[in-house]
């Protein structure tokens, strides 16, 4: 027991992640915080999309089940567990069943190696980077499995669309991935790293996020990566695989009940992971913002105090609505509830002021504000874009996004060569 | 077109073209139950890959038998049954049917219910092209833009309301003229309707019209040339993207059209993006109709002199109106009883359904979901 303890005392002063430091103990830990926070962000970004999108579309959203429906994805969540689990009656049987669990375990398992702070992660690989896209793309297996054992027309056309689009936007996305890892071959000692963690310490390093780095080559790779991770995630305006005027649902039309929520699950996951790839890869990762422009001891003081500024604010948000809830008995349980919610992030928020937790807490509160920008652009391209066709979205990524992700990785790759032989020789 | 009963293996559709592998075909069923057939249509695909070799319209999931009905009641019995065919237009079918049997009895509406029924149909067309405009963004995938519209269809639909208590089935106009005179103040809500639309149309324009994806999604899509248009029986909107000057209300001007200034928009490619624009500059004519209508609305009855049990002499008549989705014709035969003995309704949208071989062919399957959209179709009324 002794042991044991001091087993997982021996990580605490450690510098590295769990998986770095090899200690099982913490790297469990850390795998269920991370699951568990993931299910909280998927859970949290179904009610959010819904809002979110209503809004954008002069109507209210759910307004029912809980106050603001809050209380909604909870709400699906029972109805997709207590529902049938439907099979088709000439579907194949074993692929059909294990297929959504290949997509679920793709879109989980990337989160290994995605870093929340210098040492918040599971582990650290040294092909970071590599690892990440290599098993988010296992998740289109899962998909054209789906489709196949299906039986069915549409599932079928949809998993097609799904391969060949996924297959297609990786290219692009590669291309523009090579160029940010060019760039952490400029640090000061000269070496490059794949590592998720190494490259943003690179940009610590060359006190530059690599967005801006070289511009414009830095804001262009990364715009073909936010082109490219939308289609790679099957999202509007690249939904095709999905495309509901023309395919139903597309490759997950026959699933129900839970296997479907799984898809959902897996749908949202990877959105929130090729996000992270891209904070990691050029918006800094944990890093604050306007490092170089607000530098200082007191600023760093003054950026500390944004995570519970943030939790306060979201709980002054529910005080005011549950201030504005109608006056009438059958509102009250309601208005407790959204009170009650608000206190509940206004104790979060109060707790993240402690010194302690302050510090070990604004990297990862950093990281998670940068990827909810990107789920907030996802639902705002689902709000304004039409669909694009089949060969439109083809053509865009082989004939558009592939050249200029060439361009842009042999013109970066130039002017660093330029930087380190001629102008800082 | 076949009947629902058909089989599959009666299919028989040329090729246009050979396929470079001999692969198989993939013969798809889109439809009666798909989110974007506009209702109960069920269209038999044969595919290549994503590419469209030929299609089959089946139709007839939703015929209720109105022109059969119409048989069996007196000729004001009936009237309500027409809205009953293009519900989102349910103020022209009546429009058409009432104008119809007014010829048949040889009456014809006082000047004030023509200008009424001129501003309630013009209105109805806003509230269709609206809906069409909402749904047919909807199935290119711009989900937003049918919230925008169904928001301005509710202020059509309130005035609507107030004038005759009915929302979307209206049966708002009578044999001679009007049942009800307008409520106090319905001219104050017309121009409040048009002074709060009028900016609305830029903004649906403003999501659209110059988006890289919609024009992508719409330009060259389902192409028709006016020849196939005019040989198809095709009119309306679709008619006159494809350059052909023709609206029922300047070619045979009906209710009082006549005294108003308008003009008939028309496109040159007959594509979808035409279409698009074609009904959009509409939206803008029928305010500009309405406007003058409401300024001009003079006093008078709203009903002329009508029998109270109609039997019309016996021959036969035919009355076409330009509904919103293009020609609509009623063909009425009379043997001189208080029935008809034979109703027949030209809908424009199964006339316009034709086209969709013809347009389809040798695109993609997404874009039959957009041709669909285009053509405007309601199934109420192809089925009947």
């Amino acid at each position: 027991m002794g042991q044991f303890i001091q087993y997982i005392e021996s990580y605490l002063g450690s510098d590295q992640t769990p998986g770095g430091a090899g200690n099982m103990f913490w790297a469990l830990v850390y795998i269920m915080l991370v699951f568990v926070g993931l299910s909280v962000a998927v859970i949290a970004m179904n009610w959010l999309e819904r809002k979110i999108l209503a809004h954008m579309q002069v109507r209210l959203g759910p307004m029912r089940v809980g106050p603001h429906g809050l209380l909604q994805p909870i709400a699906d969540a029972i109805k997709l567990l207590l529902k049938e689990d439907i099979m088709p009656a000439e579907a194949d049987g074993f692929i059909f069943w294990t297929a959504p669990f290949i997509v679920v375990l793709a879109a989980f398992t990337v989160f290994v190696v995605v870093p929340f702070g210098p040492t918040h992660a599971i582990t650290d690989m040294n092909i970071g980077i590599l690892f990440m896209l290599g098993v988010s793309s296992l998740s289109v297996l899962g998909i054209v499995m789906a489709g196949w054992a299906s039986n069915s027309h549409y599932p079928l056309i949809g998993a097609l669309r799904s391969s060949a689009q996924m297959v297609s936007y990786e290219v692009a996305m590669g291309l523009a991935v090579v160029s940010a890892i060019l760039m952490t071959s400029l640090n000061p000692e000269g070496t490059g790293t794949l590592s998720m963690i190494g490259i943003v310490q690179a940009q610590l390093a060359q006190g530059e996020w690599f967005i801006f780095k070289f511009f414009p080559l830095g804001l262009i790779a990364f715009f073909i990566f936010a082109v490219a991770m939308v289609a790679e995630t099957n999202r509007a305006p690249f939904d095709l695989a999905e495309a509901e005027s023309e395919l139903t649902a597309g490759f997950h039309t026959e699933y129900s009940g839970f296997r479907w929520s799984l898809f959902f699950l897996a749908e949202y996951s990877a959105m929130i992971a090729v996000s992270s790839i891209a904070v990691t890869l050029w918006l800094g990762g944990w890093l604050r913002p306007f490092p170089n422009l607000l530098s200082g001891a007191t600023w760093d003081q003054v950026f500390s105090f944004f995570p519970g500024a943030t939790f306060l604010f979201f709980a002054a948000m529910c005080f005011f609505n549950a201030a504005r809830m109608p006056k009438h008995p059958l509102f009250r349980i309601q208005t407790i509830g959204l009170a009650g919610f608000g206190a509940a992030l206004g104790l979060i928020g109060l707790a993240l002021f402690i010194p302690v937790v302050r510090v070990r807490i604004q990297d990862i509160f950093w990281f998670a504000a940068k990827v909810a920008c990107f789920m907030y652009l996802y639902i705002w391209y689902r709000g304004t874009f039409p669909r694009y066709r089949f060969d439109q979205l083809m053509r865009m990524g082989w004939k558009v996004l592939l050249p200029m992700g060439l361009g842009v990785l042999i013109l970066t790759a130039s002017v660093a060569l330029l930087q380190q032989k001629i102008w800082h020789p | 077109m076949t009947d629902a009963n058909s089989s599959l293996s009666n299919l028989d559709l040329e090729t246009p073209e050979k396929p470079f592998l001999d692969a198989n075909e993939l013969v798809i069923n889109m439809g009666p139950q798909h989110p974007a057939t506009h209702g109960v249509l069920r269209v038999i695909l044969r595919l290549d890959g994503e590419k469209v070799l030929g299609l089959e319209c089946v139709i007839g999931y939703l015929h209720r038998g109105v022109e059969k009905i119409g048989e069996h009641r007196t000729y004001t019995m009936f009237n309500p049954y027409v809205d009953r065919m293009d519900y989102v237009a349910a103020v022209s079918n009546g429009l058409g049917y009432c104008e119809t049997v007014e010829k048949l009895l040889n009456v014809e509406a006082p000047p004030r219910a023509q200008h009424v029924r001129v501003i309630l149909t013009e209105l109805n067309r806003i509230a269709s092209h609206q809906l069409w405009l909402g749904t047919h963004a909807l199935d290119i995938g711009a989900i937003t833009p049918l919230f925008y519209t169904f928001r301005d269809r509710e202020e059509i639909l309130k005035i609507y309301e107030k004038y005759c208590g009915a929302r979307l089935t209206t049966h708002a106009f009578r044999i001679g003229g009007l049942q009800y005179e307008t409520y106090a103040g319905f001219e104050k809500d017309v121009k409040n309707f048009l002074n709060f639309f009028r900016p609305k149309i830029d903004e649906y324009e403003e999501l659209l019209t110059t988006n890289r994806i919609w024009l992508e999604r719409t330009k060259n899509i389902g192409r028709i040339s006016a020849a196939d248009c005019i040989a198809l029986g095709v009119t309306g909107p679709v008619l006159r993207a494809s350059g052909v000057k023709w609206d029922l209300r300047k070619a045979q001007p009906y209710a009082n059209y006549k005294n108003f200034d308008f003009d008939i928009p028309t496109g040159l490619n007959g594509d979808t993006y035409d279409r698009y624009l074609v009904r959009m500059a509409e939206m803008r004519q029928s305010v500009r109709i309405i406007e003058q209508a409401v300024d001009a609305l003079p006093e008078g009855p709203i009903i002329a002199k009508v029998p109270k049990v109609m039997k019309p002499a016996a021959g036969e008549v035919y009355h076409s109106i330009e509904a919103p989705k293009g020609e609509l014709g009623y063909f009425i035969v009379s043997d001189g009883s208080t029935q008809p003995y034979r109703v027949r309704v030209r809908p424009p949208s199964f006339v316009n359904l034709q086209a969709l071989d013809v347009m389809c062919r040798g695109q993609l399957m997404a874009d039959v979901i957009a041709v669909i959209g285009t053509l405007d179709i309601v199934l109420g009324e192809v089925d009947r």
